[in-house]
C-alpha cells in the first residue's frame, strides 16, 4: 500500500508543530529565558498561524531556484560589461551606500532572527524566524555578489565591513541595527518584523530598486526581484507577530505601543539617507522623498493602522512631525553628504540645473526658498575655486547618531536642539522623538559608541583627519570628496569617450 | 531603572562611553551660528577648561570662515546663549568661568548678517 500524500495544510502541521519535548528536569523557562522579562503576555502560542505555510524543505527548493536565476542574470551582466550602461558615473555613489549602509544590516537582520528563531517557545514564529533569518543572510550575499562586480571598477566599496563599523554617518544604520538586537525578542519582532519591514521597506526597497532600473543597473533590479519574494514573507511576519501580541492579552497594548513609537521614529530617521539618495543622488531620478513618504507612509501606512485600530493601536507618535519634514530631510541630508564627503566613503557633486528645477517643481513650498540659495552659494564657491568642505567636527543626536542638522518642526531655519541630563551628564538630541527614546531608557543609550565623541577619546586611529580617514579605510583623494575630476569621473569620461568613438568608427 | 532588562543589575553591566573622564582634561563643548543653517550642524571642539571664552572666535573660524558673512561680523554685537541661558560672555575669562561643562552648548547670533542673499543659509 503506498502512502498517501499529506495535502499543504497537513504538512505544514507535521513538519512545524509538535517538534519540542516536554522538559522533566530543567523548568521550562530555562530553556527559553528571553521571552518573559519584556513583560509581554502570551496565553497560548499556538493561536500563532503562518499564512504562507512554509516548511523547511519546500523553502529550500524555491530559494535555490530563485538562486539560480539570480546567479545567471549576474554572469550574463558581466559578460556584457554590463556596468558602462548605468545612466552616469554618478549613479555608483548610490551602490556604494547601499553596500556599506545596508548590506550589513542585512548580516544584523540574519543575526537578529537566528536569535529569534532560537528563543521564542512557540514554534510557529520560530520557524518564521528561522526562515527569515535565512532570507537576510541570502541578502547580504547576493547584494555582495551583485555589487562586487561594480567594484572592479568603481573605488569606495572594497572596505566596507570595517566602513560599516567605523565610518561616521555608517552608524546611523549601525546603531539602529545594535539597538534593536540587544533588545528583548519581542522589541526586536516589533522594531524589525513590523515597524521596519511592514511599515518602512517600500521606502527603502522600492526607491532602490526602481532608481536601479531608471539608471540602467540591472544586476541590482536582479537581485531585487530575488528578494521579493522574501520581503512580501518577512512583512507577513510583521504583521502577523503585531496582531498575534495584541490579541493574546490587553496588557502588551501599551508596551507594543510603545515599541511601535520609537522604532517608527527611528526608522523614519535612518530613512533620511533614502531621502538623501533619491533627491538628489541619482542621475535620473524616479520620484521625490515626499512623493514616496506620501504613497507608502501617509496613504498605505495610514490605511494598515486604521485596520490596527481595531486592537487599540494608535498611529505612531510624531507621525505628523515626519510628515512635514518629509519637505525637508532630502535637502538638509544632501547639503549634509556635500559638505562631509571629503570624510566620506563616497562622492557628492552639486545639483546641475535641470536637477535643481525638478527640486523645485517637486518641493514648491520649500526647495528655492529654502535651499536652492545654499546650492547657489556653494556653487558660487566652486566657480572660485573654493569649493566649500566642513573643516571641523560636529555635534551628533545621541540617539539616532545623525548630525545634529535637522530643524524646528515648522520652521526650516532655526536648527532644532533637545536635551537632557541624566546622572549628572547632558546628553543632546536632534528632535523630540530621540530625545523620548533616550529618556526612556537612558541606561541603554548611554553606552552608546558615538564617532566624533571616540576621536576626541582618542579611540579611531589618531588625532588628525588624515589619521581617522586611514582608520576608516578610506583612500584619501581616492574614495572620497568631490565626484567631478574624481578617478570614478575620470574612468566614466574614458568610457564615454569609447562609446563616442566607436559610433563614429 | 526605567529600561525592562533580563538582569536586574543591569547597569552594573554597562558603560557610559561619554563621561567627562574619557576626554583627556578637555571639555567637549558644541558651537552654534544662528540664522546660518547651510552648516549641517554646530561644531564639536575638545577645550581645556581654562581656554578663555574668545578663543572660540578663532577655533570656529576653520569651519564658518569660507562663509561671505563670517568676514562682517561685529562681535560687540553678537547675542550669546550658553546652555539655552541668555548670556554676555567676558572674552578674557576662562570657558569653565562661564559655567560651562562637558557637552556645553554656545550658541550665538550676529545681527543683521541674515546668510546668503538673506536666505539664512
Amino acid at each position: 500500500m503506498t502512502a498517501k500524500k499529506l495535502g499543504l495544510k497537513q504538512r505544514y502541521a507535521h513538519m512545524t508543530r509538535g517538534l519540542d519535548w516536554e522538559t522533566s528536569y530543567q523548568p521550562i523557562d530555562k530553556v527559553f529565558p528571553y521571552d518573559q522579562f519584556e513583560g509581554i503576555k502570551i496565553k497560548d502560542w499556538s493561536a500563532w498561524e503562518d499564512p504562507f505555510r512554509l516548511t523547511m524543505d519546500a523553502y529550500w527548493k524555491f530559494q535555490a531556484e530563485k538562486e539560480r536565476k539570480l546567479y545567471a542574470v549576474l554572469d550574463a551582466f558581466a559578460q556584457n560589461n554590463g556596468q558602462t550602461g548605468i545612466s552616469d558615473g554618478r549613479y555608483m555613489n548610490v551602490l556604494k551606500l547601499f553596500l556599506t549602509g545596508i548590506s550589513p544590516e542585512e548580516y544584523q537582520s540574519h543575526r537578529g532572527f537566528a536569535f529569534i528563531g532560537r528563543h521564542l517557545r512557540g514554534v510557529g514564529p520560530r520557524v518564521a524566524a528561522q526562515q527569515q533569518s535565512l532570507d537576510e543572510l541570502r541578502h547580504v550575499q547576493t547584494q555582495i555578489h551583485t555589487i562586487s562586480h561594480y567594484n572592479k571598477f568603481f573605488n569606495g566599496m572594497s572596505e566596507f565591513p570595517t566602513m560599516h563599523d567605523r565610518v561616521f554617518y555608517l552608524s546611523v544604520p549601525k546603531s539602529f541595527f545594535d539597538d534593536a538586537r540587544s533588545a528583548g525578542p519581542f522589541e526586536y519582532m516589533i522594531a524589525i518584523g513590523f515597524a521596519f519591514e511592514y511599515v518602512l521597506t517600500n521606502l527603502l526597497f522600492v526607491p532602490f530598486m526602481s532608481g536601479a532600473a531608471y539608471n540602467g543597473d540591472m544586476s541590482t533590479v536582479t537581485f531585487g526581484f530575488s528578494a521579493q519574494s522574501d520581503e512580501s514573507r518577512h512583512m507577513t511576519l510583521g504583521i502577523e507577530v503585531i496582531k498575534f501580541l495584541l490579541e493574546q492579552h490587553p496588557d502588551n497594548l501599551p508596551i507594543v505601543q510603545k515599541w511601535v513609537d520609537k522604532w517608527f521614529w527611528r526608522g523614519f530617521r535612518l530613512l533620511g539617507l533614502v531621502a538623501m539618495m533619491m533627491d538628489y543622488m541619482l542621475p535620473k531620478p524616479v520620484m521625490s522623498w515626499k512623493e514616496a513618504w506620501e504613497i507608502y507612509f501617509t496613504e498605505a501606512g495610514g490605511a494598515l493602522f486604521q485596520d490596527l485600530a481595531r486592537y487599540g493601536l494608535k498611529m505612531p507618535k510624531y507621525h505628523e512631525v515626519a510628515t512635514e519634514a518629509a519637505e525637508h530631510v532630502g535637502h538638509q541630508l544632501y547639503g549634509l553628504l556635500y559638505q562631509l564627503c571629503h570624510v566620506a566613503g563616497l562622492h557628492a557633486w552639486m545639483p546641475d540645473a535641470k536637477h535643481m528645477d525638478w527640486l523645485s517643481e517637486k518641493y514648491p513650498n520649500t526647495f528655492d526658498k529654502y535651499y536652492r540659495p545654499r546650492f547657489e552659494m556653494w556653487a558660487q564657491m566652486e566657480k572660485e575655486g573654493k569649493r566649500f568642505y566642513y573643516n571641523g567636527l560636529l555635534q551628533l543626536c545621541h540617539t539616532c547618531q545623525l548630525p545634529m542638522t535637522f530643524t524646528e518642526p515648522g520652521d526650516p531655519t532655526t536648527r532644532c536642539f533637545r536635551e537632557t541630563q541624566f546622572k549628572g551628564n547632558r546628553y543632546h538630541f536632534c528632535s523630540d522623538g530621540c530625545k523620548d527614546i533616550f529618556d526612556n531608557e537612558p541606561e541603554k543609550y548611554v553606552q552608546a559608541w558615538l564617532p566624533i565623541q571616540q576621536i576626541f577619546q582618542g579611540n579611531c586611529g589618531g588625532p588628525t583627519v588624515p589619521d581617522v580617514l586611514n582608520w576608516y579605510q578610506i583612500k584619501v583623494g581616492v574614495d572620497n570628496a568631490e565626484y567631478v575630476g574624481s578617478e570614478d569621473h575620470k574612468l566614466w569620461e574614458s568610457w564615454k569617450q569609447d562609446t563616442a568613438v566607436s559610433k563614429a568608427g | 531603572m526605567a529600561l525592562k532588562a533580563i538582569t536586574p543589575d543591569y547597569e552594573k553591566y554597562t558603560e557610559n562611553r561619554d563621561l567627562p573622564e574619557l576626554y583627556h582634561g578637555n571639555l567637549m563643548i558644541y558651537v552654534h551660528w544662528e540664522h546660518h543653517i547651510s552648516f549641517v550642524a554646530a561644531i564639536a571642539l575638545p577645550l581645556p577648561p581654562q581656554t578663555p571664552f574668545g578663543a572660540i572666535k578663532e577655533a570656529i573660524g576653520g569651519v564658518y570662515g569660507p562663509h561671505p558673512d563670517w568676514a562682517k561680523i561685529d562681535w560687540s554685537h553678537a547675542i550669546w546663549k550658553i546652555d539655552g541661558k541668555n548670556a554676555t560672555p567676558d572674552f578674557d575669562k576662562s570657558i569653565a568661568d562661564h559655567g560651562m561643562g562637558h557637552k556645553s552648548l554656545v550658541r550665538f547670533w550676529t545681527p543683521g548678517l541674515d546668510g546668503y542673499h538673506g536666505s539664512l543659509n
